[in-house]
């Protein structure tokens, strides 16, 4: 039994915390937030630079840097491309890539059906249809779609400019979604028709797995940003956080981050071994941690008083985020139901 | 990281559990409302066997006879005791907290006098600490010692002594000093409880249940050389107790969770509730909470066995343990419907729910309360300014 990471491990979130520290600050990434494309496609570069998209990285190293972007709320494609992207390629992709499984009441990676069709005529394959909730995809360059082809679903790569791409108005602007539209576009075939599901669910175990390790860095920043403004904030001439009706809720965040801290690296480890109860650790960590961050924001939303409810102050880019996270491939509802039939039935 | 044990630590958990499933009486492992059910000698009995067997006392230095085990054994020890249903050895407060104190604060005869006979169940210790006046703030201890020649007179009540009706020894903080205030002035002692002006009056609580004691001592003389280190250090000295206490605690608190989620699952089924999605939802929330305690714990072990100190980390798990198995106990209950009052022959298990709902309210007061470990986590771990 051993639950720490290695010197290698702890040397790389340094490197990725000091690098994101300074690369985007708060008031960058806010202002990233707020803009038309959403990032700067100068640092995907960087990311390779750094090895963030290194192929020998492994899911311990992946989570460290999670949780590093959740901190920082890392505005790139780097999450779509490395956990819904690769296991599907089989490994990391070289540019911007992301995933198009959803369509309008599939919106789940294991719904495995899809009315986007691919066809095979002389000259290749070539993709129509329309999906939605596609995650970073207007900073992508290919799109992986999820296919239908006679002998069942399959992966088909497309490069995004050969397909009509609408935005999505969703809360979350550091993560946005949109809707792609096929119209017999050309397309390669990366994964085989009846082989897609095996893919999905590998994704869907590294995906989870990710972003809950993301909701814990989400869970970090929001205690510190709380804890740092009930030391500073003076009320009745005290600090603020001298008052226990301040202090313990904050308190509260600490003990429920180090719960899913704990739950989000076991189940990233869970990942990479192929641990029996992978799919439960993942569904157990995921709803902790996406729980935990909704509830974190929100408490320290209260602690920060009407600060905290601006748009100015940073807060609500991580509380729409960490909404993001607990919603994604399933709810809080359908991932207990997930638990509750692996104890029950 | 690695969440498998080490080859070692396996082979160290296949034996216990051969252990376990060989000697454990069977009616041990059956659900019984009351902590007092099975007779003071035979529990000693059993404490016997597990030193004969060498699993008291598994992280004691082998110079002390203990095992000189890693922490890990300790925790796979805790985690299998708890599971398989087994009471506790009879020494626990001795194992866990005055034994670790008196290796460190004791001198050469008082480590002779004391440490063998707490493996082996022979010594029983119990803790005078809390008093009526005296709870979470600790340090206002007023059980008053005035040095009288050779001994120290003593005169005062503590409070919540689990043990304390069978104990033979008490780990006892007084105030040495009234001049001085709050952390010092203190003294602590190891007192002998068959000694004159020692009385032990059991305290019935919540559940109907007398597991705790009161104890009262008046003009109790205790000679000079059972003060545990300096007169006048007993509150560096509390402070080791304390901090062992904390130390595996949590694998203990989490197997005795992790026991009382299993009767949860098994009463659902029971009862026939394993279809009703409004259980389910429940239940695997609360599965949630136990999941995220037992890999909290593997984190802090790990912690432990690298810096040798349990830290303030053992707060986290006692705060969520104790509110956890408040949630799963009123969770039970609520399942039984209109019996979930009933809890004599006619009860579900024979009120072994209502038992253990009353006795969790308990959980969020003994060992610190909610109140204070929540000061703790925003003062040491957060850094959050005082709160008084």
């Amino acid at each position: 039994m051993d639950f720490a990471f290695s010197e290698e491990q702890d040397l790389l979130r340094d490197s990725a915390r000091s690098w994101l520290a300074q690369r985007y600050p708060l008031h960058r990434m806010a202002e990233l937030a707020d803009s038309d494309t959403g990032w700067d496609p100068a640092s995907w570069r960087e990311l390779s630079e750094l090895g963030w998209l290194d192929d020998d990285l492994g899911m311990l190293e992946l989570a460290v840097l999670a949780e590093e972007a959740g901190y920082a709320l890392l505005p790139a494609p780097w999450w779509s491309s490395i956990a819904l992207a690769a296991p599907v390629l089989g490994a990391g992709p070289d540019r911007p890539t992301t995933l198009a499984w959803a369509e309008p009441g599939t919106p789940y990676l294991l719904d495995a059906t899809a009315t986007t069709s691919a066809a095979e005529d002389g000259t290749g394959w070539r993709l129509s249809g329309t999906k939605v909730r596609v995650p970073d995809l207007t900073m992508a360059e290919q799109v992986l779609v999820v296919a239908s082809a006679p002998g069942g679903l399959g992966v088909w790569r497309v490069a995004a400019a050969d397909a009509q791409i609408q935005p999505t108005s969703a809360t979350d602007l550091t993560r946005r979604l949109a809707t792609l539209i096929l119209d017999d576009v050309t397309a390669e075939q990366v994964c085989v028709p009846g082989a897609a599901e095996e893919r999905l669910l590998a994704v869907r175990r590294r995906a989870g797995a990710l972003l809950a390790c993301e909701a814990v860095g989400i869970m970090q920043r929001a205690l510190d940003l709380a804890a740092e403004h009930a030391k500073q904030r003076m009320q009745f001439g005290r600090p603020i956080g001298s008052y226990q009706a301040v202090s313990h809720p904050i308190a509260d965040i600490y003990t429920a981050l180090s719960l899913a801290r704990s739950l989000a690296y076991r189940a990233a480890w869970a990942v990479d071994g192929a641990a029996d109860d992978v799919d439960e650790a993942v569904a157990v960590a995921h709803l902790s941690a996406g729980e935990g961050a909704v509830r974190a924001c929100e408490s320290a939303i209260q602690a920060m008083g009407g600060i905290g409810f601006t748009w100015d102050h940073p807060l609500h880019r991580f509380y729409k985020r960490a909404q993001a996270i607990a919603a994604f491939d399933g709810t809080a509802r359908s991932r207990r139901a997930e638990i509750a039939a692996a104890l029950l039935d | 990281m690695d969440f498998r044990d080490t080859p070692e630590e396996a082979e160290f958990r296949t034996g216990l559990r051969a252990f376990l499933a060989r000697e454990l009486p069977a009616d041990w492992t059956a659900r019984r409302p009351h902590v007092g059910h099975h007779p003071f000698e035979q529990r000693r009995a059993w404490s016997r066997a597990l030193f004969d067997a060498g699993y008291a006392g598994l992280t004691w230095p082998k110079e002390y006879g203990g095992g000189g085990k890693p922490y890990s054994h300790q925790a796979i020890y805790l985690e299998e005791i708890g599971r398989s249903g087994a009471p506790e050895h009879v020494g626990v407060i001795g194992l866990g907290m005055a034994g670790p104190t008196i290796m460190v604060h004791g001198t050469a005869k008082q480590k002779q006098k004391h440490l063998a006979g707490i493996l082996s169940g022979d010594t029983i210790f119990c803790q005078g600490f809390s008093e009526p006046g005296s709870g979470s703030d600790l340090a206002s201890v007023s059980t008053r010692a005035e040095l009288d020649g050779d001994s120290y007179v003593v005169n005062g009540q503590k409070v919540w002594s689990s043990w304390a009706h069978v104990a033979d020894y008490c780990i006892l903080l007084t105030r040495s000093d009234p001049a001085e205030r709050s952390h010092r002035g203190l003294t602590y002692f190891v007192l002998d409880m068959h000694t004159p002006g020692v009385e032990v009056r059991p305290l019935r609580q919540i559940t109907g249940d007398p597991e705790f004691n009161e104890i009262f001592l008046s003009d109790v003389r205790i000679p000079v050389e059972d003060v545990l280190d300096a007169p006048g250090n007993g509150w560096a000295v509390a402070m080791t107790t304390l901090l062992n206490e904390r130390g595996t605690l949590g694998f203990a608190l989490t197997a005795h969770l992790e026991h009382n989620f299993l009767q949860l699952l098994d009463t659902v089924k029971e009862l026939g509730l394993a279809g009703d999605p409004l259980v389910r939802d429940r239940v695997a929330g609360l599965y949630v909470e136990l999941e995220g305690l037992r890999y909290t714990n593997f984190r802090s072990l790990t912690k432990l066995m690298k810096t040798g100190i349990p830290g303030p980390e053992g707060s986290v798990a006692k705060l969520t343990w104790s509110e956890a198995n408040q949630r799963l106990t009123s969770v039970a209950v609520d399942l039984l419907g209109a019996d979930a009052t009933l809890d004599g022959a006619e009860g579900f298990w024979s009120g072994y729910w209502q038992f253990q709902q009353l006795r969790s309210r308990g959980n969020t007061i003994e060992a610190g309360t909610s109140e204070v470990l929540r000061n703790i986590i925003a003062e040491r771990l957060v850094g959050l300014p005082r709160s008084r």
